[in-house]
């Protein structure tokens, strides 16, 4: 009996749990769910970038045989957002239309072919309005409100000084500033976003099922548009394709379709195509920065000060939260003495962006690490040097904070750098590679959950609940939303772990608001932290009430009660009782139990007050991430190809190392589609969305993507579950600026306008070539 | 107007009367309830829905059904065989070829499409195979994995 030992889940490579599902094609999307019986929803959108709608006819429409209902701005008055300070959007424009492709009318007909002939019998009147495609138009002096509430289409302007950054930028023996800008880009998943709504006309309650990151926002939303009680809501989120940021937000699809669902009084489904997908992606937003940096004879940073404009769109969405991030996050990487930021998030007549992977950390990063990099060349100094000279001390308590307040209580930055400088060998291949050839490096960070949620309500963060009845299967009961990510594959670990059981005693239910218990979704990092902890909490609860109902059966204390997997004992000597009786005895007690397990943030994790919206950026803790670029860059056609990337990410415990692995990767390559290919154009004088499939808007294939070694760092936070941190998006910043960086080693020239598309490289290849020709001309002349 | 056509479906022969203008994929989701099959552009731009015709991939949004008129189609549902996961997607499932799944039916054809004709593929060939098929989820490094250790599999090497 001694060899008898708990089974392990955590740490391990553990394929995910649903993985059969989805490569058999059995996975249940929402387009794939049965439509059979209900009404097909097709959306009209704004042709014009702004504009004030004067009147709608919809009588042609509703008179076309096989229309069931039609729906305009009139049938909702009510806005939608995610921040409650920042609701500036209605399911459906009234008014006025403020960006090309926003939502204006809707219908729900017998079929896709008899909904789009609805559609185009709907007439609107209208007075075109100047449309503002630029940040800099939209903020220009004279420009019409896009929002009544935000003059000068200033949805936020952040301004902060820590420390005194002139006295910084005195004591500097190099200052130097640098502008940077990044282009608009999609999350491109790869599921368009889709939904399907069922009202129920007898008990007046509404079923939604949609593609989202986030059910309890979208079922808040839905009450609040609908102007229906929450408890006659379901929400419930099916397998979806993909996240990284872009339903971080409920959006006016799922509404929208609740909306024709109840008119109609039955069901209706939804699937907007690819071309309205990347308009209602809420993006990264682009942006324009000017970074300056105080930097010391050895490397050591003395001052920052950040001026950073994102053209954020048409409406609020999650753009006082980035604004917010951009600022926030030059901190908690770096030991920076004095920091000053001003940020200004433009109302444009665009599609509203949003939160995408990296959230508000992306261009900051990108912009230091770049700026850090061309100065440390300035100097003479090695880039991993200049780094290493600025890091943060190790903790050394709980809580850790930065001087805006962020709590670090583990840092494996340190550890990053020097794997992927020894991996990638730096040392003996930096500047000794061949011509068009070259290294770059950077580092970059990112939190694990918001401390403090947008949508707060005191109640905890996380709830997990476990039933456990008589057929001695634990069934797992979570909100957290399983978007690919792994969430779910984690959470059974995490329970399984403690307990000492095989993960195949669990089965999950997941995001479904009639059955499991709240959770506010995916996003910013949070599930593994939060409802791993909450996951934990409840698995130790189970265990407890194990633990004693085998006591009074073992006629022991519960003190003295060995758990080992599935047998529980007294003492060595005792054989024990197997799982099964175990159960048996507990259910004798109380019949079927459920456990429960909580997480909240403490009061000391979430921000502090020193300037307006400091409390975003608190998190439980930062993930670290360094990363080596190696390019060759043709410099006939300026297409640069990446030949390897050399990664480490430091996510505390690896619960998961296979999910770590695969999660790390994908950030990186997005990263890369980001820095080389990706960018969502608009025609800079009618708004008109140019980059409408992916022949356009055009993401790495696999012909372009390299090979990627990646490490897993293991700082072991102190308050992690089993210590771990967050693993999905800290590496995505880093590659930018690794990547420019590696461009210039190989041909000489810093770009600092992403993305670097052949042709904005070829330009600058062409340039430096003519001017060196033009300069030996001169020189020739003056010999 | 609609077409008869014979056609062989997943092993099955079936005759069917289908509309001139229903695309394939159209087909296979909303008539047959094949729902596996992904739709994921406006039109042969992603990859996702990618089944085998007459052995080679092919995007079924491309493709109209009236066309299917002797041929043989294969979509991700008829892979399995006694609802046992096939080599390529067992191998895809254990090296996390797949994460949030969705342009996994269409890499996993295509993939199907490559090892019956190249048993022993390169890298470089395995990357030529899939070039047609975008995954945002996985930078593609796992999906290599997943592919070299499925033909080693299937060639009775050493278990992936």
């Amino acid at each position: 009996m001694n060899a008898v030992t708990p089974i392990k889940s955590i740490g391990e490579y553990v394929p995910m749990i649903d993985g059969p599902e989805k490569v058999s094609g059995r996975a249940k999307y929402t387009a794939d769910l049965p439509a059979a019986g209900g009404l097909v929803g097709r959306i009209l959108r704004s042709p014009w970038s702004h504009a004030e709608i004067i009147s709608v006819d919809t009588s042609a429409a509703e008179a076309l045989p096989g229309v069931t209902a039609v729906i305009t701005g009139a049938d909702c008055d009510k806005t939608f957002g995610v921040l409650p300070i920042a609701r500036s959007e209605h399911p459906l424009a009234r008014d006025r239309a403020r960006y090309r492709g926003e939502p204006i009318a809707a219908v729900a007909a017998s079929d896709d072919a008899t909904a789009k002939k609805a559609l185009a019998l709907i007439r609107f009147e209208v007075r075109e309005l100047p449309a503002y495609i630029s940040s800099k138009a939209a903020l220009a002096e004279g420009a019409v409100d896009l929002h009544e509430k935000r003059p000068g289409n200033v949805e936020r302007a952040v301004d902060f000084e820590l420390g005194d950054v002139e006295a910084g930028f005195g004591e500097a023996d190099l200052v130097r500033s640098e502008s940077y800008s990044t282009a608009e880009i999609s999350q491109a998943h790869m599921e368009t976003h889709a939904a399907r709504a069922e009202y129920d006309p007898l008990r007046d309650r509404m079923t939604v099922e949609c593609s989202t990151q986030v059910p309890f926002y979208v079922h808040l939303m839905l009450s609040r548009t609908l102007e229906m009680p929450k408890s006659k809501i379901r929400v419930i989120k099916p397998p979806i394709g993909g996240g990284f940021g872009t339903r971080t937000e409920c959006l006016n699809v799922e509404l929208i379709c609740a909306l024709l669902a109840r008119k109609a009084g039955g069901m209706v489904s939804i699937r907007i195509d690819r071309e309205e997908t990347l308009v209602t992606s809420r993006g990264r937003p682009q942006c324009e920065m000017t970074l300056k940096l105080g930097m010391k004879k050895d490397g050591r940073l003395t001052a920052a000060s950040l001026e950073l404009v994102q053209r954020g769109g048409a409406h609020s969405g999650y753009g006082i939260v980035t604004i917010l991030y951009s600022g926030s996050l030059i901190y908690g990487i770096y030991d920076i003495p004095n920091v000053k930021y001003h940020g200004i998030r433009a109302l444009t007549n665009t599609p509203p962006c949003g939160a995408m992977r990296g959230h508000g950390t992306v261009k900051t990063r990108f912009a230091f690490e770049s700026l850090l990099d061309s100065m440390a060349r300035e100097m003479g100094l090695d880039p991993f040097a200049v780094r290493r000279i600025n890091y943060l001390a190790k903790p050394d308590k709980v809580p850790n904070l930065t001087d805006n307040d962020l709590m670090v209580n583990s840092y494996g930055l340190p550890e990053c750098a020097d794997l992927v400088e020894a991996s990638s060998d730096w040392k003996a291949r930096k500047g000794s590679l061949a011509p068009g050839r070259g290294l770059g490096m950077a580092c970059s960070h990112y939190v694990s959950g918001a401390a403090k949620p947008v949508n707060w309500t005191g109640e905890p963060h996380a709830t997990i609940n476990l039933k456990l009845d008589f057929d001695g299967s634990i069934v797992l009961l979570t909100g957290a939303a399983e978007i690919g990510q792994g969430s779910s594959t984690v959470l059974v670990q995490c329970v399984a772990e403690i307990l000492g059981i095989s993960m195949s005693r669990i089965r999950i239910i997941t995001s479904d608001s009639a059955v499991t218990p709240k959770d506010n979704g995916s996003y910013s990092s949070r599930v593994t932290f939060m409802c791993g902890r909450a996951a934990i909490e409840a698995a130790e609860n189970l265990k407890g009430i194990l633990v004693a109902a085998a006591a009074r059966e073992l006629e022991a204390e519960p003190k003295d009660i060995e758990v080992l997997g599935e047998i529980y004992r007294a003492a060595r000597q005792d054989k024990g009782l197997s799982y099964e009786e175990v159960v048996t005895a507990a259910l004798r007690d109380s019949g079927t139990i459920t456990a429960k397990g909580t997480f909240t943030t403490p009061d000391f994790a979430q921000g502090g007050k020193k300037y307006q919206g400091a409390a975003i950026g608190s998190t439980m803790g930062f993930s670290y991430a360094a990363q080596v670029v190696e390019v060759s860059v043709d410099t006939d056609t300026g297409r640069i190809t990446v030949e390897k990337v050399w990664v480490a990410h430091d996510c505390g415990r690896a619960l998961n190392r296979l999910t770590v692995e695969g999660q790390i990767e994908g950030s990186v390559w997005m990263g890369m589609g980001q820095a080389l290919s990706e960018e969502l154009v608009y025609h800079p004088k009618t708004g008109l969305p140019l980059t409408s499939g992916f022949l356009d808007y055009r993401i790495p294939t696999i012909l372009d993507s390299p090979p990627i070694e990646t490490h897993i760092v293991e700082s072991l936070d102190p308050l992690g579950p089993f210590g771990a941190k967050e693993a999905g998006e800290g590496s995505l910043a880093g590659f930018l600026p690794a990547l420019t960086a590696a461009v210039e080693d190989a041909i000489g020239i810093r770009f600092t306008e992403l993305p670097l598309t052949p042709d904005r490289v070829f330009a600058a290849i062409d340039k430096k070539r003519r001017s060196e020709a033009a300069a030996a001309k001169k020189a020739g002349k003056a010999d | 107007m609609k077409r008869l056509v014979r056609f062989t479906l997943n092993g099955a022969v079936r005759e069917e009367a289908v509309a001139d203008n229903i695309l394939l994929l159209d087909y296979l989701r909303d008539g047959l309830g094949l729902t596996g099959t992904k739709t994921g552009c406006d039109g042969g731009e992603c990859g996702a829905c990618t089944v085998l015709v007459d052995g080679q991939p092919a995007f079924s949004c491309l493709m109209l059904a009236g066309a299917l008129d002797g041929k043989t189609i294969e979509t991700i549902e008829g892979l399995a065989e006694g609802g046992r996961l096939s080599v390529i997607q067992q191998s895809f499932h254990e090296n996390l070829g797949a994460q949030c799944g969705y342009c996994t039916p269409g890499l996993v054809m295509a993939s199907e499409g490559l090892l019956r004709t190249n048993p022993a593929p390169s890298e470089g060939e395995i990357r030529a195979a899939l070039a047609a098929n975008i995954c945002r989820c996985t930078g593609y490094v796992k999906i290599i994995e997943a592919v070299e250790k499925a033909a080693a599999r299937l060639r009775g090497e050493a278990a992936a």
